[in-house]
């Protein structure tokens, strides 16, 4: 069908855009027909093309393409154009304008002065979408599925093996493009290319996959950093989801972006009943999922795997932290929003209920991270330290930095390796006979990741377990700036 | 009629078919790939043996982690010397 010009070349005149459903059209029906008789119109109706009544040739809108590309919003609207080319436009009713517009004196005597207009069909709920689809510029690449008409949409993305086990909102056109316009990208702009399939990925496919995650569109600028981080080489994806171990990409939001959409930093941060917490891990699960195509039992080779694969993503909360936020001590300002990847697994918990000085918690702390993943094995997997506010208010009152705090923690994380070698204490696994005579650190250098969260109430804190192989020989944490 | 959008990158990788079965290794390189887990070299060594003892000709090669995909550069090097692979997968 080939898209109509919104006003012909050659015309010179008034432009009308009416809709019975609107008191003032209805109030103006008089006006229009004395309009008509003295200059050139076109008036097109966007609901019933026998209104208004007694005017010769109203022209059909109700397809609302001509109210489309003309940019309409309230009916009535008039459009003088000249040659083609529109040089003035009013909208509602106004007597005096109308007059000063159509040059005519004697337009709408004995009406009212004045009368607000309507909404135009062209921005009814879902409209906007509808119509930049079928005719505006933006046209999505993506192939489209048949739902048969006795189908259940929803049974349809579990069978095609789209889901992760949870349903799926069902992306249909309207959806995705409601999506994109949460972010000023292109939709075929490349985000990355995504592991194990190393299949590049367009924003329109992280609109679809975030779509059905169940994310508002304001959420997509987040998505989109998420994904390109987990793209790049360092952070070693297809690392992460190959490996028996627990590992996921783990998402943790800075900046102002997370109070702007609503993140959870606080009460049940790690938990459930937050939608851009919930939605947006879950969208980068989906786009590994059905872009890269990393599924368990395929590439996914995980033993036991974690609740945290349906997707883990939190803010930090920032607002009332007495440290520098993760995404400072990485290198960025603190109005800059960003989204680091940490390869994480579960959730281990610790409860210290009695510590006020900071040296006895920094200790108590150490005792939990110096567990993770075997007692006896150093250097292995990064952590991340997520420190409760209760917590935090003991280094506040002892004005201890976070640069001090990680000084002391680092000198209770260092051990004789002689004490937890390979067959040390009756167990066979620990460290490597040639570590004997040395001293080894837990964690790796810059392998062990500090943020604040969590309700105000409580006296623990958690770590949570990095992947197996971490740092360059596997995966090391990423931290990409949101952009809009 | 109702549509979807697609949500997988629409690409699905081409069915890889397997390589016949070499009758005999007699006259064929074989590689021995170790991915750099623990123990991989020594399974790697009895194997090495086996077929030493047999007139098999070996070459060894190891991946820098087993963390990562093999580079292009290692794949390419074992493609170009030898005709068949047995890898050590696993601990």
């Amino acid at each position: 069908m080939p898209a109509i010009p919104a006003i012909p070349a050659d015309f010179s005149g008034f432009v009308v855009i009416v809709k019975r459903d609107c008191a003032t059209c209805q109030l103006i029906a008089p006006v229009l027909q004395q309009l008509v008789a003295t200059a050139d119109c076109l008036v097109y109706s966007q609901d019933d093309p026998a209104f208004p009544p007694d005017l010769p040739a109203v022209r059909d809108d109700r397809e609302l393409e001509v109210s489309y590309r003309l940019d309409i919003e309230i009916v009535p609207t008039i459009i003088r154009a000249e040659a083609g080319v529109e040089s003035q436009r009013l909208v509602g009713w106004n007597r005096k304008d109308w007059r000063a517009l159509s040059n005519n004196s004697a337009l709408g005597a004995g009406l009212a002065a004045c009368s607000p207009g309507c909404g135009s069909k062209t921005v009814d709920p879902g409209m906007p979408e509808k119509l930049a689809y079928k005719f505006g510029d933006t046209k999505l690449q993506a192939r489209r599925i048949e739902v048969a008409p006795l189908q259940d949409e929803h049974e349809l993305a579990f069978e095609r093996g789209w889901s992760d086990g949870l349903p799926v909102v069902p992306p249909t056109e309207d959806r995705v493009l409601r999506m994109l316009a949460g972010t000023t990208r292109a939709p075929d702009e490349i985000v990355g290319v995504v592991p194990p399939d190393f299949a590049a990925c367009s924003v329109e496919k992280v609109a679809i996959n975030a779509v059905m995650a169940g994310c508002k569109p304001a959420y997509l600028p987040v998505v989109l950093a998420a994904v390109a981080a987990a793209c790049r080489d360092e952070f070693c994806m297809h690392g992460v989801l190959a490996t028996t171990y627990f590992a996921a990409p783990i998402v943790i939001v800075n900046g102002p972006i997370a109070r702007e959409i609503g993140m959870n930093s606080a009460h049940n941060v790690l938990g459930q009943g937050n939608r851009a917490n919930a939605t947006i891990g879950r969208a980068l699960q989906l786009v590994i999922r059905n872009v890269g195509g990393g599924k368990p039992g395929g590439v996914d080779r995980a033993t036991l795997g974690q609740p945290g694969k349906i997707g883990f993503c939190f803010a930090e909360r920032e607002q009332d932290s007495y440290w520098e936020s993760l995404s400072v001590e990485r290198g960025f300002s603190p109005d800059q929003s960003t989204v680091t990847l940490f390869a994480g697994g579960g959730v281990h918990a610790l409860g210290d209920q009695k510590s006020r000085e900071p040296e006895s918690l920094t200790r108590s702390l150490a005792t939990l991270l110096r567990g993770l993943h075997h007692a006896k094995l150093y250097g292995g997997p990064d952590a991340l330290l997520v420190i409760s506010p209760e917590h935090m208010r003991v280094f506040r009152e002892a004005r201890w930095s976070k640069a001090l705090f990680r000084k002391a923690l680092a000198q209770e994380l260092v051990i004789d390796a002689g004490r937890i070698l390979a067959g040390e204490a009756g167990i066979a696994e620990g460290m490597p006979k040639r570590a004997a005579g040395g001293r080894v650190a837990k964690f790796r250098e810059g392998g062990l990741q500090i943020v604040h969260a969590g309700g105000g109430a409580g006296m623990w804190s958690a770590a949570i377990l990095g992947w197996a192989a971490s740092g360059a020989r596997g995966s090391v944490p990423v931290t990409v700036p949101v952009k809009s | 009629m109702k549509h979807l959008l697609d949500p997988t990158s629409e690409a699905q990788p081409a069915q890889r078919q397997m390589l016949p079965r070499p009758q005999s290794l007699a006259g064929k390189r074989v590689a021995l790939l170790d991915i750099s887990k623990p123990r991989g070299d020594v399974f790697l060594d009895q194997l090495e043996a086996k077929l030493g003892s047999l007139g098999v000709a070996t070459l060894r090669y190891s991946k820098p982690t087993f963390a990562r995909v093999a580079p292009a550069e290692l794949r390419q090097r074992i493609i170009s010397e030898c005709d068949l692979v047995i890898e050590a997968l696993a601990d």
